[in-house]
Formats: C-alpha cells, structure tokens, sequence
C-alpha cells in the first residue's frame, strides 16, 4: 500500500488512472487527468502569431515538431499562404525523424513493462543516433523551433542532409531486428495477442487515432488523408492491423517506424532547392483548422483571427486526449497483470496530466496496486509465460 | 432568452464532397460559411444537436476530432470539428449555447468522443451540456471555485487568479 506519484519516473508523463477491480478482473476504469495543466490556449491569446509556434512546440517534448506544424497549417490557410516546396520537404523530415523516436521511445518502455529490459536497452540505444540527426537537422534535440508561417526557419545544407540520410539509414538494420526479434517472439505472442483489445466500432465511436486506431482497423492516417507537407510527393504507405489488441498496436508501431525511415530516405533524395519562406505580412481574419499525424495520432488545431497580431482563439487537441478516454473500451474485463501494457499500448501523452495508476477494490474502495506494482505484476506473468513456453 | 438572436451568416453554395455531407444534414443547418475542397464550415440549429451528431455518426469514414468552445458576445459558440477519412475533410459544425444560460444539448450520450472535451468546455468556459452523463470536472482542480472561467475573455491571469486553496495539513506520525 505504498503511493507512488503524482510524478513518477517510468514513463514521460501520464494520467490518474483508477482501476475498479473484483478479483483479478477490471471492472470500471476512471481517469482523471491535469493535475498540470498550463493553460498554453489562454497564453496564445497573448502571443503573436509569429511566437505561438514556439509555445505549442512546448506542449509536448516529444511531439515537438508536429504541434508547430499543426498550427502553421491553420494560419496559412487562413492567410491563403503557398509555402515553398523545399519547405515541405524540410518539414517532411522533421516530422519522420520526430516519429521515428517517439516509437522508438515508446517500444522501450513497453518492453520494459513486459519485463524485457533488453528490449529497452536496444530501442533507446537506437534512437540516439535519430535524435543526433534531429539536432543536425534544427540544431537541438528537443524543441526543434523549425516550424513558422509559411516555410520553415532553417535551411539545410547538402552535407547535413546526407549526415541525416546516413544516421536514418544506418537505423534500419537496428530497427528491423527489433521489429522481427518482436513479431516472432512466441512469448509476446502469448502475452499480447487478444490483450486490451479495442474493437473497430469503438475505436471510431471514441475518436481514436494514430497507431491506436490503426491497430483496430481503422485505416486512417492524415497524412495520406489530408496530405500536408511533402506526403502526397513521396511513395509510402500506411500499416493498419484488423485485431485491435496491444500486439497489433505494436507491430504498427514498428512497421511505421521502418516506413518513416524509408519517407527520410527518399525525402532526401528528392528535394527540390529554391526558397525556404513564403515570408507572410500579416494574417487576415478568419478561422481555419490544421491537424497533423503526430507520433501517437492526430494532432489538432483551431485557430480564429480578427485581423490583429494575436489569435483569438487557439485549441489544441494532442492525440491523447482522443485516445486515453478508449481504456473504458480496452480496460474492461482484463486481469490486473494486463493492465500496465494495455495503458501503455496507446503511448499515453498528455502534457497537462499527472502520472499516478491506482488499483481500487470495488467493494471496499481500498487502494490495492499503484503503478509501479502493476508493472511489477505484469513483468512477472511475462516471466510465467516464458517458462511454460 | 429563448429568442436570441443568431448570427447572420453568409451563405455559400453547396459544393463537392463537403457539399454532399452537409447537404445530408438537410435543414439542420441554418448557415454555411465556408465549403471547398477539404474543409467546411457551417452553422447548425441549436435544438438539433443530437440529431445531426447521431447522423454525422452514421455516415462513412466520420469521426469527431474534437470540439472548440470560444467565448463570443452572445454566448459560447460550440465547433464540433468532425474529420472524414479517407477523404481528408474536416467539417467544423456550430453551435451557439446562447447566454445566459449558455446550454445546448450535450452529444456525449450518442458520440463518446464528445465526453471529455464537452467537460472540458463547462470547466474553463461556462457552456453547460443538458443530459451530459458525467459532467465531473476534468481539467479544473476540485478547488477551484464555482463560476470562475479561466479561458473566458474577461479573465485576467494577473488579476482574477482565485487564491490557492489552503495546505493539507501535515503528517502527524513521524517518517522511520
């Protein structure tokens, strides 16, 4: 009966979750959420337009790329605004690279609720490199500050490109075997397979997005759906899975993380020089909404002019606002041991949120797990399966 | 206050695909602002929320991205922003919850993607959602107090910051 949190250690951040449970079995799945919020809506309104990009990159530190880029989206249609080509493509790589860390990130931890430590070791191992490429690309590893209305701030050099051809390439071979050391594991298999499933019907009745609605079959993907940036330039293709359960949502993971090195690879070599800035005046009145796949599913913008420097109003909705609300879907009627990696299976990142999971009797009302006693409990069935197997 | 005033909108033909889709609402909607390619916008009857969520829930490939409140002169303008895949449209829906009451009909018993974000809404903004299944606070602290709206227009960070609730009081026992 030990309380761990609000802030906890094992994941970057999260939630208050609370689990009613009778017996082993979940029955009602509770969440509460900003126990941090930092009002970053109401602080745009004091903000130029040209300032907010740098706020919402600090919405998150990891989509950090696709928030900006959801924004200048909105504003630029707004303002009827052509950016460059070679922006397009600029911002195209951002976003990949942006992707790929994120899923590597996340397939780090997952492996590390399962139990495999090693797993951990390696995904985080590899995704050095990438963040080495993100800070060659926009010169800083987190925070790209590259995203403004109408192009994007730096350009890049042939050398750098190639150093980010290079660095993404030499990935892959890394990423694969992880991606087939995880598909062809029989005891994921067993560990994963018909855990924390999310069927179709809910998936779309909850909203959800990203790789938690692709690994419930629902085939949806901004980026080839409404194409932004260089997308709709370049050849590549979406990975959805019909199964909906935590296995599926990992193997899109891994199978995205592949494509997205694949879209740098041909991004880079298909650049077209020229201009870099559509360089905007000034912002007519109007409203307009942006939205851009982020790592963890779509991220959304709003945004509203009259006409002065300052937007009157600005939403931002992250993914995961969509899609942590799909546990009272996915939750319901599993074992306490499944739980830990079923939250986890979303990537849940909410930047206004607190990280705290309680298990709660449903009789009683006494507290029984925390978090970090889930984990522990799904590690250990990990390590059962393993030895049956 | 039943009467108030809805906006005048200007209306722009019906076209393409986004055309279709608020076509399909028929005369649930009372104004459309912008239809092109890929995005819509338009305004729709206050007394047939649910009605018209329930049909956009209906359709193919619709899913509700989220919902914007922002505070207008005469209440709070509700924008349901509904996206349609594969097709790549966003349709932006609007709903005025007319002041003082600022309530319109909650969409969350038919769409649950609408449950957090219309929480969201009554919490910052003042909107109130009638026959919302659990209109707990989401975003505000339990002590924050009643009717203060800190994404209202007229709050001030500076000036209205409600005082911070006083400190739970210390752990009698002593730590081993």
């Amino acid at each position: 009966m030990i309380n761990i949190g609000p802030f906890h250690p094992l994941q970057e951040e999260a939630e208050f979750f609370q689990l009613y449970v009778d017996g082993e079995r979940v029955v009602d799945v509770d969440v509460r959420i900003s126990y941090n919020h930092r009002g970053i809506e109401k602080l745009d309104e004091s903000k130029t337009f040209d300032q907010v990009p740098f706020v919402v990159e600090r919405v998150c530190g990891i989509c950090s790329a696709s928030h900006p880029l959801a924004y200048v989206q909105a504003v630029e249609d707004i303002a009827h605004v052509q950016v460059p080509e070679r922006a397009l493509y600029l911002r195209t790589i951002v976003n990949e690279l942006e992707r790929i860390h994120s899923h590597l990130l996340w397939v780090g931890l997952a492996g590390h609720f399962l139990g495999y430590n090693t797993v951990f070791m390696w995904a985080w191992k590899y995704r050095e490199p990438i963040l080495d490429a993100l800070e060659v690309a926009t010169g800083s590893r987190v925070n790209y500050a590259n995203c403004k209305i109408g192009g994007v701030r730096r350009d890049m050099t042939d050398e750098q490109l190639k150093e980010i051809d290079r660095l993404a390439t030499e990935s892959y071979g890394p990423v694969e075997m992880l991606t087939k050391a995880v598909i062809d594991d029989p005891v994921l298999h067993a560990r994963l397979k018909n855990v924390g499933v999310l069927s179709k019907a809910d998936a779309r009745a909850y909203g959800a997005t990203g790789p938690t609605g692709r690994g419930s079959g629902l085939p949806i993907d901004v980026r080839r759906d409404d194409p932004y940036a260089a997308y709709d330039r370049i050849d590549w293709q979406v990975h959805y899975e019909e199964s909906g359960d935590v296995f599926a949502k990992a193997k899109v993971r891994l199978l995205e993380t592949l494509e997205a090195v694949k879209i740098i690879q041909r991004a880079v070599r298909a650049i077209p020089g020229g201009e870099i800035d559509a360089k905007v005046q000034n912002i007519p009145p109007g409203e307009a909404v942006g939205h851009v796949e982020a790592p963890r599913g779509e991220t959304f913008h709003y945004v509203r002019s009259d006409g002065s420097n300052y937007p009157v109003r600005h939403k931002v909705r992250a993914p995961s606002f969509n899609n942590i609300p799909t546990f009272k879907a996915s939750c319901i009627g599993q074992e306490i041991a499944d739980v830990a990696i079923t939250l986890a299976s979303v990537d849940p990142c909410y930047s206004c949120t607190e990280r705290m999971c309680a298990a709660v009797d449903a009789e009683s009302g006494r507290r029984m797990f925390d978090f970090a006693q889930l984990v522990k409990l799904s590690q250990e069935k990990t390590q059962r399966l393993r030895r049956q197997l | 206050m039943s009467e108030v005033a809805i906006p005048r909108e200007v209306q722009v033909p019906l076209e393409g695909f986004v055309g279709e889709v608020l076509g399909a609402l028929g005369d649930a909607v009372i104004g459309v602002e912008r239809c092109d390619e890929r995005r819509g916008f338009a305004r729709i009857d206050p007394q047939r929320t649910v009605e018209v969520a329930r049909r956009m829930l209906a359709m193919a490939g619709t899913r509700l991205a989220t919902a914007t409140g922002i505070d207008v002169r005469d209440g709070i303008d509700v924008l349901y922003h509904w996206c349609i895949e594969p097709q790549g449209v966003v349709v932006t829906l609007k709903v005025l919850a007319a002041g003082p009451e600022m309530t319109v009909d909650s969409i969350a018993p038919v769409v649950p993607a609408a449950n957090w974000i219309e929480r969201e809404m009554h919490d910052l903004l003042g909107a109130n959602f009638r026959g919302h299944p659990d209109m707990r606070r989401l975003i505000l602290d339990d002590s924050w107090p009643e009717g203060v709206y800190p994404l209202r227009k007229d709050f001030d960070q500076v000036r209205d910051r409600p005082p911070l609730p006083p400190a739970p009081p210390a752990p009698e026992e002593a730590l081993p």
